[in-house]
């Protein structure tokens, strides 16, 4: 009875359980990462969970805030979690270390911390990183079967910590282009799509391995919409929009654009449609804005794959609707109960 | 080179001529400054500022001639609203200047002359008396401006202040446990 | 079967409504002591009409209804009265107010009841009598009944279709008017029979909310013995169902108009603990001098009781027997409910529930975090609102913003605060913006007036002075056409001596002043009768009193 006001009494839910809840549901894409590409995820997101949580501390203890509240929301551990699974694996210590720390002080604490973020900070983590590392931002493993030398789990540590291979490996030999860098490559060298997919890389949705890691997120997500943690409508919309534009580009001329449905298994498409647009903080509140802001990143990720100079667009696509958010959530506000007129824009004092 | 100046001069001339017309077409009579300054002004017409009454304050304002911070009644958001409106900085007020809690004023009838002093101070006309007839302060009216109290040759009237009561309670603004930053480093947040 | 509607949003708190219905309503004994506050409607205080020492009778007037939005206070049962005075009350600031003590005599006698045939009355008479029998909106908000039965202003002659009585009761906790349901339908029944008789409805729908089935039985059960068409409708259960605007929307699929009231769309809603006590009221002349109260939570009796308006909490409380871990009380329910400043408050009308609580029942928040805009208040608010986007207007005083998104249109329900994951207290917030603007705007008001009357007073200055100097120079006019050549007198300064006389008459004043102050005794006090004297006492009295109220330097009792 130590509330002085009305409810007294609340729903359990808490901030850190609903970003618990979203970290269990990686753990399926997480777990088909580790199954098709080896355990160097592992390394990266324990890399990321630490610097995450020790960035984190050190920016509430500059910005005077109190520490241990804030740490266990598990916000940052969230952040540094997205961030690794969206860079390659295989990388050195200090490329994600960088990308978590400028993710957790930049992009989130000196826009005022937890929930006054305008972007997403793990993709601004990951602009960052492939603005200022382009080299090794490319050097993705390559699924088991497919490599001709695979590593083991203590030569990644190696080369993830000191920077050296074993005797007689090459980077190249161990890492490829991701598929869908292969296919933009290939299709600038007038290859059609048919003869780009007999490489051994693709499988049958889109690229092997990777399109079981994307099956594993969208299980993932599955359970966070049945949990009621996120609504259906952002990977509804993001997904729809992004099948839509690529199925229009797809029965064009379907020797050079790729069916919608690689475009829903490549790159980030999965991790993005469920757990990066709807991150609360930096998407839409309102249901009908959330259908525009979803929407409008498909199309973007559609466009920077197929005509951008990046792979994978959904950080651009992420980062560029998240501008847009305050005006679409003006212009989206519902209807309030006994008025006629949405409030906000068109409302008005009574 | 002749083509550009020729082009850029027109541009100007062009100009001038729409600035020149709007300044005659939509020029406005009076001061519309000093009117929203003083719709910020309390209008306790106590004049605590030097000025004799918020309107003559309000002009004051506009021409420069006054400070932002001489209204008491107005409280320290009276200064920032002013502030915000006219674009300046925030300041304090100065020493001795603090706002008062509110008060009306308050006849104490058994002492009264009815000399009609205070009816003739009133500047909101919130007295009702007339010559040897008991005075009285139409509590209602009364802006607290204490200008009646000097004037009373019996020293019958005084300040009571409005104290909290179930019928001006307001809500108070909930404690947020998880700011640990001294309080005055945020309480001059423009509002 | 009537198609129902839903509203937007809704939680489902634990209903914890079956420790309270366990046993039938009891009556509470009558307490050495009642305090009975002259503020226990919405509007304007009733004015005392007893004095200190009177007897009264059960069911006298105590308290005349001053004001259009007002109701009357009646004492709960016969006894005297000690005090009128400023007590302790339950009311969300803590504050004290205006309250008449009375200790019962014991006899409980009855002033004469009047019954009548609400038949053989007027409309207009009928609402006299409810607002002179104190009867006011039981289901909370304590509106005065009598206003809300008044023939529309805007359009005279249209009628309000459909009478709505809410017996959802929502609010986790509270059973008593699912009790009064149960144990007294049939004088609910002809209750709604009289005010739809009054407001001319054709329609009448009594709303309960579906886990209360014996409630809903037993009002089934005497709409059928009544014979009259009215419909006993179950709602679903969900918080908060019982709010009137949402009510009407599930019965009728009609939204109240924003800032309007349910009539402007032709429609009335009654709680029907109110439709009971109007009904007593008029049919047996008893006006509002007790209610059932639910007294629940972490008590090992829970029970409701039908109590005098007036008793001690603390009496209500120890029939309860509270368990030792008990660490406070809250007057209403969990979601909506204020937290008593002492258990001595007394029971007011709007006192339909007390819950005793502990740290296992009501466990102190966790420390507020940011919002993270999840969205869970505005999918859960029954107002359509942003909650969120309320909350960071209200958190940043903007408050013409925050007015622009609709915030009086917020129900205070604390849905929103219920949900939210960072555990913000949402609705507090909102609390705070809505009185902080309701402040400004009479502070802005205040202000108008004052330049107003400022300005007049100038201009009326001016032409005072206009008009003397008119009048003084049609004097010298004249004067001088009468006599052109007469020199003019050389007199002492003819500005001076009136103001000299003034100033003397002003000094002679101040000293007959000082002499009355200086002999206390007042004069001509030897040969009064006494009731010159009394009323002397009386006046002497209200003006002691004044001072006091306007000083108020009564300390907010604290707990």
């Amino acid at each position: 009875m130590a509330a002085f006001f009305s409810p007294f009494i609340s729903k359990p839910d808490t901030v850190a359980q609903i970003m618990l809840r979203v970290m269990l549901a990686l753990l399926p894409g997480i777990a088909m990462y580790v199954w098709y590409f080896g355990p160097a995820i592992l390394v990266s997101i324990a890399l990321a969970s630490v610097t995450a949580l020790a960035t984190e501390a050190a920016m509430l203890k500059l910005r005077n805030r109190p520490v241990a509240p804030f740490l266990q929301d598990n916000s940052a551990l969230l952040t540094g979690w997205l961030l690794a699974l969206s860079i390659p694996p295989l990388a050195p210590w200090w490329l994600i270390v960088v990308g978590t720390a400028f993710a957790i002080s930049i992009s989130k604490h000196l826009y005022g911390g937890l929930g006054n973020n305008p972007f997403n900070p793990a993709m601004i983590g990951f602009a960052v990183l492939i603005v200022s590392f382009p080299a090794q931002m490319t050097h993705w493993l390559t699924p088991h079967g497919l490599g001709q030398v695979e590593l083991g789990f203590l030569d990644q540590l190696r080369y993830t910590f000191l920077g050296s291979l074993p005797p007689g490996v090459t980077l190249d030999a161990i890492t490829m282009a991701t598929p869908l860098d292969t296919l933009k490559t290939r299709l600038h060298l007038d290859e059609s799509v048919k003869q780009i997919f007999d490489m051994p890389i693709y499988g049958r949705l889109a690229g092997q391995g990777s399109e079981m890691v994307s099956l594993g997120f969208l299980a993932g997500g599955l359970y966070l919409i049945a949990a009621r943690i996120i609504t259906w409508h952002v990977p509804v919309a993001y997904l729809g929009a992004l099948f839509a534009t690529a199925g229009i580009f797809h029965l064009t001329d379907p020797a050079h654009y790729v069916t919608p449905l690689f475009h829903w298994f490549s790159g980030a498409a999965m991790l993005g449609a469920f757990f990066i647009l709807t991150d609360p903080v930096t998407s839409p509140t309102t249901n009908k804005g959330k259908l525009i802001f979803a929407a409008g990143a498909g199309l973007l990720t559609y466009l920077i794959r197929a005509f951008g100079g990046f792979p994978d667009g959904i950080a651009f696509a992420t980062l560029l609707m998240n501008i847009c958010v305050p005006l679409i959530v003006l212009y989206t506000q519902p209807k309030v109960f006994g008025k006629k007129h949405p409030s906000g824009k068109n409302g008005g004092a009574q | 080179m002749l083509e550009a100046l020729l082009v850029m001069s027109l541009i100007a001339l062009a100009l001038g001529a729409v600035l020149g017309y709007s300044a005659i077409k939509f020029r406005v009579e009076g001061n519309p400054l000093a009117d929203k300054v003083d719709a910020l002004l309390p209008q306790t017409q106590c004049g605590q500022c030097g000025y004799p009454g918020c309107r003559p304050y309000a002009d004051a304002i506009v021409s420069g001639e006054a400070d932002i911070n001489l209204c008491p009644p107005g409280g320290e958001e009276g200064i920032q609203k002013l502030a915000d409106l006219l674009g300046v900085e925030f300041k304090p007020f100065g020493a001795g200047a603090e706002p008062k809690p509110k008060a009306v004023a308050f006849i104490d009838e058994n002492t009264c002359i009815g000399c009609t002093l205070c009816l003739q101070a009133c500047p909101v006309d919130a007295i009702m008396g007339a010559a040897k007839q008991m005075h009285t302060i139409i509590a209602s009216e009364c802006t607290g401006c204490e200008l009646c109290v000097a004037p009373c040759p019996v020293d019958c009237i005084s300040m009571v202040t409005i104290s909290e009561n179930v019928e001006n309670w307001k809500w108070k603004y909930p404690v947020y446990a998880l700011k640990s930053v001294p309080p005055e480093t945020t309480s001059r947040t423009p509002v | 079967m009537r198609t129902l509607f839903k509203f937007h949003g809704g939680v489902h708190p634990p209903g914890n409504k079956a420790q309270s219905t366990q046993q039938p309503t009891a009556v509470a004994p009558i307490p050495a002591k009642l305090v009975i506050p002259f503020r226990q409607h919405a509007g304007e205080a009733a004015k005392p009409v007893v004095q200190v020492g009177d007897h009264v009778l059960k069911g006298q007037l105590i308290g005349e209804p001053a004001g259009f939005i007002s109701s009357a206070i009646h004492a709960p049962t016969s006894g005297t009265i000690t005090a009128i005075d400023i007590q302790p009350v339950a009311h969300p600031s803590g504050l004290p107010d205006l309250c008449a003590t009375l200790i019962p005599d014991g006899r409980d006698e009855w002033v004469e009841r009047k019954p009548t045939d609400y038949r053989t009355l007027p409309a207009d008479e009928l609402r006299h009598l409810l607002r002179m029998s104190g009867i006011v909106g039981l289901g909370g908000a304590v509106f005065p009944s009598d206003v809300k039965l008044r023939p529309l202003r805007d359009h005279p002659n249209k009628d309000i279709g459909t009478l709505i009585l809410n017996g959802a009761e929502c609010e986790p906790w509270i059973t008593c008017d699912d009790m009064l349901m149960r144990e007294r339908a049939a004088e609910i029944v002809q209750g709604a029979e009289m005010l739809r008789s009054m407001l001319g409805s054709r329609e009448v729908l009594i709303g309960i909310e579906d886990n209360k089935p014996e409630a809903i039985a037993a009002m089934r059960l005497a709409v059928a013995d009544s014979g009259l068409p009215f419909e006993v409708v179950a709602v679903p259960t969900i918080y908060p169902g019982g709010s009137a605007k949402q009510l009407i929307r599930v019965l009728t699929g009609l939204e109240v108009p924003s800032g309007k009231l349910p009539t402007d769309i032709g429609v009335q809603c009654f709680n029907v603990a109110t439709v009971y006590s109007a009904w007593r009221a008029v049919a047996h002349g008893e006006p509002l001098i007790s209610r059932v109260v639910t007294v629940t939570g972490n008590v090992a009796r829970p029970r409701n009781y039908e109590a005098l308006i007036g008793t001690p909490l603390t009496d209500l409380i120890a029939l309860g027997e509270p368990l030792p871990d008990t660490d406070g009380y809250i007057m209403g329910g969990p979601m909506m409910g204020t937290p008593l400043p002492s258990t001595s408050v007394p029971l007011v009308k709007a006192g339909n529930c007390i819950i005793a609580g502990s740290k296992k029942l009501f466990p102190p928040p966790p420390p507020a975090l940011p919002c993270i805009r999840c969205t869970r208040c505005a999918q859960a608010c029954p107002a359509d609102l942003q909650p969120m986007d309320l909350y960071w207007f209200s958190q940043s005083k903007n408050f013409g913003q925050a007015q622009a998104f609709s915030l009086f249109d917020c129900i205070e329900c604390g849905a929103c605060s219920y949900v939210c994951p960072s555990h913000i207290p949402l609705v507090q917030y909102f609390r705070f913006s809505k009185s902080e603007i309701r402040m400004r705007e009479q502070e802005k008001q205040a202000a108008d007036r004052a330049r107003e009357r400022h300005e007049y007073r100038e201009f009326r200055i001016e032409r005072e002075k206009q008009e003397k100097a008119e009048r003084l120079a049609a004097k010298e006019k004249a004067a001088a056409a009468a006599k052109p050549v007469e020199p003019p007198v050389v007199a002492t300064n003819p500005d001076a001596a009136p103001e000299n006389t003034a100033q003397m008459k002003i000094q002679a004043a101040i000293e007959h002043a000082k002499e009355q102050a200086a002999a206390i005794k007042p004069k001509n006090t030897e040969n009064l009768s006494a009731e010159q004297l009394a009323e002397i006492a009386e006046i002497e009295a209200r003006r002691a009193r004044i001072r006091e109220t306007a000083k108020s330097d009564v300390e907010p009792p604290k707990e």
